[in-house]
């Protein structure tokens, strides 16, 4: 296996590295966002969703391993990758224009940074239930776990829901590029479909933004109550 | 027609080893009609009369072919006009009274001589590594006896017009020189004669690139931009895909497995 | 000073074959007991530099560049010619052969360019089989376009950079022999002297242009490979760096210099702008298989027709090479169109600025071809064009005027590529051997790579097998060494001396010479002129001794230094292209001496000058002896020149 180490270790290597982590947590959040999209269908079926995932068992633990893997990869790939890249201009331009790149291109590791302290919190607040902890264990008439009324108490939280805006919108942004640069890393692209290359990114991020906005939004302005 | 008076913030460092500093110089009565290079010529002539040593910098051809210029003015490699190289770059470009800032390439990979001149040997080492075709004179078949579409041939000529300049590294934001590397790999990709070698030279020259200290590429596209040729990134698809393909479906050669009876 | 050329004996097309043959060979185990200097790495000297060490020598290859692929050969756009014949337009061998004799005005060694010609099949095979992307057609096979004096369509090309694209397959031969260990490569390294120990070629001395230290290397035979001196004119359409240091040098050593007077002139290049210009850019000589060269019949239309060249009626215009050249026409070969251009400024009859231009116009080939097509066969040539100029040549036509090229003379060769010091080849631009006194369009590639991937191979190692491997190269330690090692250091030393002092830079003297070359010993010669020039060179040259001004270090990257040695040499070499031109009584070629024409063109003295000359240096102040290698045509009959 030296023949894979090498590889991942190599400059192409491991941006594909990059580029296949980085994809799997787009599919990961496209089906979490999905996921909460369910808010807008009410109470019963968000919870019996929760509730389901929460069942899975063993499934739910190695899904969750599978992720935190993916997601160190790419986050210790990714650090590594901007401490190179800065190492190799020793001496700075005093002068430097960019042409081409995009103000989100050239802010990945921040923004890669700032969107793994909240995913910290985010599991801290929704998963270990350290943020709000009152709200974590209700149930349901059902006898459920009560992630509805979780949801809407966290984020009718002013401070919360402001944080999450903002951590969303940072994301959102880290994807715009890397949403559609792993179709370059991978080398899956074809100049008659450029236009879906090249555009695959930021047009996803948009939709990202919007659908993990809408939920906690729903919830400011009342479109989703308790 | 006017002439143009300037202020010129160039970098100057007496070698490699030496510590170097942004100055500042007037230069006169510059004409719109002479290049970038004849302006810096003229101020050359300018400082020796002072006393004081010209300005280090390269060029030799001075028509856009030799990829011996280099430098970064106003933060941009070669200059703000696309599809030129410093030496082609017109004074008609600038006005009356401009500042202009002048810079090396920089890159670790690209130590600096002196003053405006750098180091490009990497790139040697990483044609060197594998970007070419292994045909001994004498062995080579009639030229025609392999067609190739015209089609194919145009793109591995727009990939083979890469003057190995440098301006891609100086662009890129992590100093990688992923689009030069990827112009040599596709210039012979696209022929049949570049077959046999493909997928050992891909690895060879992504490994001399990577020993050579240049940073990675994360799909910004500044080289694209940079580049006098307009070589396509593209091309730095094309290297990934083969990369990949090298890695994980071709066979590694067996040692000693060559060796004649 | 023997001036044999050691041609083989029996008929013209079977001289190489038969040279092959007999020529020794050094067997495979022993060659890697050899090693060979290459000085240069473009087409010739890389070519070479990597093909002997793909049969095993041991290559130490040198260039001033930072890198071994910016040789100026990489600056030819136009393409290469060979024999194929792959247009079955009569094209063959035998008349490729024909063409370069001709076309060099009969100043050529007939076997010489016999042998050009029969290796040219063999370089498109070798250039394809390295990936150079030469045109193509849609079916696949390989694309042609004529060239000037040629009735054929032999010239290969890759769009307008052929030169970049045979070099970049050159370079990538030669970084497989640095990766492989069989070249070691010198870059930023200029070659300063040639060392001799008994008579043969036994070294070079250096300087590494960024540390300043000047080195010595041995081996056992020296390749020279350093291009054309046509920067002596300043401006030329050259590289910055191209000089005649290394060939002149070894001239100094005991090499003949050969015909250093004939000089080629290119028609088409963007007439000069002012006086802060450094170098004149050619446009390919291809344009002129569509673009029509005219001026405005009448001088009073001058005016108006620099202003806007489509008020000019075609009943107005002056399409003078077509009228003068009907059968050849634009496609008039470069010494002849290039003249022809000189005669309708000096009548008063050029546009633009300064009244040195005259039009070459697409507007007829737009309007036959669709701009999209010219746009697809000169695109680069148009933008290259615009870039410089500001003008928009698909709109105006181009201004164009001749500029100094290509230089057919150099180091004499025989036919083994050999100087006259043993061990000493030179290859390319750099001798003198294939052009005669003009050089046809696309055949500097053709010979700068016969020279080194077919020619030399053969002629060193016969060269070599004569040597003994062990006692046949002395070491840097040897005395000789030593002496010139302190020359080279006497003479960087005595310009540091006098630079601090001086008060003239290394530029403004070469653009002095410059100017009396241009004016005495350009396009068009005299006796009075060059008889005053080699007045004025020498005081120049002494003035430049007095007060040249040369800054900073002797040992750090000083590039004034660098140039100051080179216009040093051009200083003196100057004197012996003038003297040349001067003793040459007749007008061939490149070479026009204004005394010697008849009807306006050119007049071949072949009673008095056909022959080589070729130049033995005799020491400081003392007049170099002309020596002389007659020249015999035996397959091609000597014949007045018409293109008419």
């Amino acid at each position: 296996m030296s023949w894979f180490v090498s590889y991942v270790r190599s400059s192409v290597g491991a941006k594909q590295l990059m580029a296949v982590t980085g994809l799997g947590l787009v599919l990961f959040a496209i089906v979490h966002m999905i996921g909460h999209l369910g808010m807008f269908s009410g109470r019963n079926s968000y919870n019996a969703y929760a509730h389901f995932l929460q069942g899975l068992g063993g499934l739910k633990w190695i899904a969750r391993g599978g992720l935190l893997t993916i997601f160190v990869v790419h986050m210790l790939t990714g650090i590594s990758l901007a401490r190179a890249n800065a190492a190799a201009r020793p001496q700075k331009y005093v002068v430097q224009r960019y042409t081409r790149t995009t103000f989100y291109a050239r802010t990945m590791a921040l923004t890669g940074l700032v969107v793994l302290a909240f995913i910290v919190y985010h599991l801290m607040h929704f998963t270990l239930g350290w943020i709000q902890p009152d709200y974590f264990h209700h149930l349901d008439d059902k006898g459920r776990y009560d992630a509805y009324s979780m949801f809407v108490l966290g984020f009718k939280n002013t401070g919360i829901l402001i944080s999450y805006l903002v951590a969303v919108t940072l994301l959102c942004l880290h994807l715009a590029h890397g949403a559609g640069s792993w179709l370059q890393s991978l080398g899956l692209n074809h100049p008659k479909y450029e236009v879906i290359t090249k555009n695959a990114g930021p047009a996803l991020a948009l939709i990202l933004i919007a659908g993990y906005l809408a939920p906690p939004l729903g919830v400011a302005f009342n479109l989703i109550k308790l | 027609m006017s002439d143009m008076n300037l202020t010129l913030h160039i970098w100057r460092q007496a070698k490699g080893t030496a510590a170097g500093a942004m100055k500042t110089y007037q230069v006169k009565g510059i004409s719109e009609h002479a290049s970038f290079l004849e302006m810096l010529d003229v101020l050359n002539e300018q400082l020796q009369e002072k006393g004081e040593e010209p300005v280090a910098f390269d060029s030799d051809c001075r028509e856009g072919i030799c990829g011996m210029c280099s430098l970064v003015i106003n933060g941009r490699p070669h200059g703000p006009d696309a599809g030129t190289t410093t030496c082609q770059l017109h004074m008609r470009r600038f006005k009356n009274g401009d500042e202009i800032y002048v810079e090396p390439f920089r890159a670790g990979a690209f130590p600096v001589v002196r003053d405006l001149c750098v180091d490009r040997k990497a790139f040697d080492d990483i044609v060197a590594a594998g970007g070419y075709v292994t045909a001994n004179v004498g062995s080579a078949p009639d030229a025609n006896a392999v067609p190739i579409p015209k089609e194919q041939a145009d793109r591995a000529f727009d990939a083979a017009a890469c003057i190995g300049c440098g301006a891609c590294v100086a662009a890129c934001p992590n100093s990688s020189a992923m689009l030069f590397t990827a112009a040599k790999v596709a210039h012979l990709a696209h022929l049949p004669q570049g077959q046999p070698e493909r997928l050992r030279r891909v690895k060879a020259m992504v490994t001399a690139m990577d020993a050579a200290g240049f940073g990675n590429c994360s799909n910004h596209y500044e080289c694209e931009a940079a580049c006098p040729k307009g070589i396509s990134k593209d091309y730095i698809a094309l290297m990934n895909r083969d990369y990949a393909k090298s890695v994980f479906v071709a066979k590694d050669a067996k040692a000693g497995s060559d060796g004649a009876g | 000073m023997n001036l044999d050329a050691r041609i083989p004996s029996g008929p013209i097309a079977e001289k190489w074959n038969r040279a092959k043959f007999e020529l020794k060979l050094v067997n495979p185990a022993n060659k890697r007991k050899y090693s060979v200097i290459v000085v240069g790495s473009g087409l010739a000297g890389g070519a070479a530099a990597a093909t002997l060490a793909e049969l095993g020598y041991n290559v130490a290859c040198f260039c001033f560049q930072d890198t071994p692929r910016r040789a100026h050969s990489i600056a030819a756009q136009g393409g290469i010619n060979a024999a194929k014949n792959y247009q079955n337009d009569g094209d063959s061998i035998h008349r490729l052969f024909y063409d370069t004799v001709k076309g060099g005005d009969f100043r050529a060694r007939e076997a010489n360019v016999h042998r050009l010609a029969e290796v040219s099949v063999d370089i498109i095979d070798q250039c394809v089989a390295q990936g150079v992307p030469f045109a193509r057609e849609y079916g696949g096979t390989l694309a042609n376009r004529s060239f000037g004096g040629a009735q054929v369509s032999r010239t290969f090309y890759a769009r307008g950079q052929t030169g970049q694209q045979l070099l970049i397959g050159v370079y990538q031969a030669l970084a497989r022999q640095i990766a492989a260990g069989k070249v070691t490569m010198f870059n930023r390294t200029e070659m300063l002297d040639v060392v001799t120990v008994d008579g043969r070629a036994a070294g070079i001395v250096v300087r590494d242009l960024v540390t300043g230290k000047i080195e010595s290397h041995s081996a056992h035979a020296v390749i020279l490979a350093t291009g054309g001196y046509g920067n002596v004119f300043y401006l030329s359409t050259n590289a910055m760096g191209s000089n005649v240091t290394a060939t002149y040098r070894a001239y100094k050593r005991g090499a003949a210099f050969a015909n250093p007077c004939y000089t080629q002139i290119h028609p088409t290049c963007i007439p000069v702008s002012g006086d802060y210009q450094s170098k004149l850019t050619l446009m390919s000589e291809s344009l002129r298989n569509d673009g029509r060269i005219w001026v405005p019949k009448k001088a009073e239309d001058v005016a108006k027709a620099s202003k806007d060249p489509a008020s000019i009626p075609d009943e107005d215009r002056d399409y003078y090479l077509e009228r003068k050249y009907p059968s050849y026409g634009n496609l008039s070969p470069r010494d002849i169109a290039s003249r022809a251009a000189k005669e309708a400024c000096d009548d008063g009859r050029g546009v633009g600025p300064g009244g040195r231009g005259v039009y070459l116009d697409f507007r007829d080939a737009i309007k036959r071809d669709s701009q999209a097509k010219i746009a697809e066969k000169y695109g680069n040539l148009f933008d290259m064009y615009a870039r410089i100029t500001g003008e928009n040549p698909y709109r105006q036509p181009m201004r164009i005027y001749p500029a100094v090229h290509y230089t057919m003379g150099g180091l004499w060769v025989d036919y083994h590529l050999q100087s006259t010091i043993p061990g000493m080849f030179v290859l390319g631009e750099a001798n003198f051997s294939d052009h005669g006194a003009n050089r046809l369009g696309a055949s500097a590639l053709m010979q700068g790579l016969a020279d080194g991937y077919f020619i030399i191979s053969y002629t060193l190692g016969h060269y070599l097998a004569g040597i003994n491997a062990a006692t046949g190269k002395v070491g840097t330690d040897h005395p000789e060494f030593k002496r010139v090692e302190a020359d080279v250091k006497g003479r960087v030393d005595k310009l540091m001396s006098i630079g601090a002092k001086g008060k003239r830079t290394v530029d403004s003297f070469h653009k002095a010479l410059g100017n009396i070359m241009w004016e005495k010993c350009g396009m068009a010669r005299t006796k009075e002129g060059l008889t005053e020039a080699l007045k004025a060179i020498p005081a120049l040259r002494e003035e430049f001794w007095q007060d040249v001004k040369v800054l900073g270090e002797r040992e750090t990257f000083n590039q004034s230094l660098e140039k100051a040695g080179r216009v040093a040499d051009f200083l003196e070499f100057a004197e012996l292209m003038c003297q040349d031109a001067l003793e040459r009584e007749e007008s061939c070629g490149g070479h026009f001496r204004t005394e010697y024409q008849e009807a306006g063109e050119a007049k071949r003295d072949d009673d008095r000058f056909c022959h080589v000359a070729a130049w033995e240096y005799q020491g400081e102040d003392k007049k170099p002896v002309r020596h002389v290698e007659p020249l015999t045509f035996e397959t091609v009959k000597l014949a007045t020149r018409s293109y008419k």
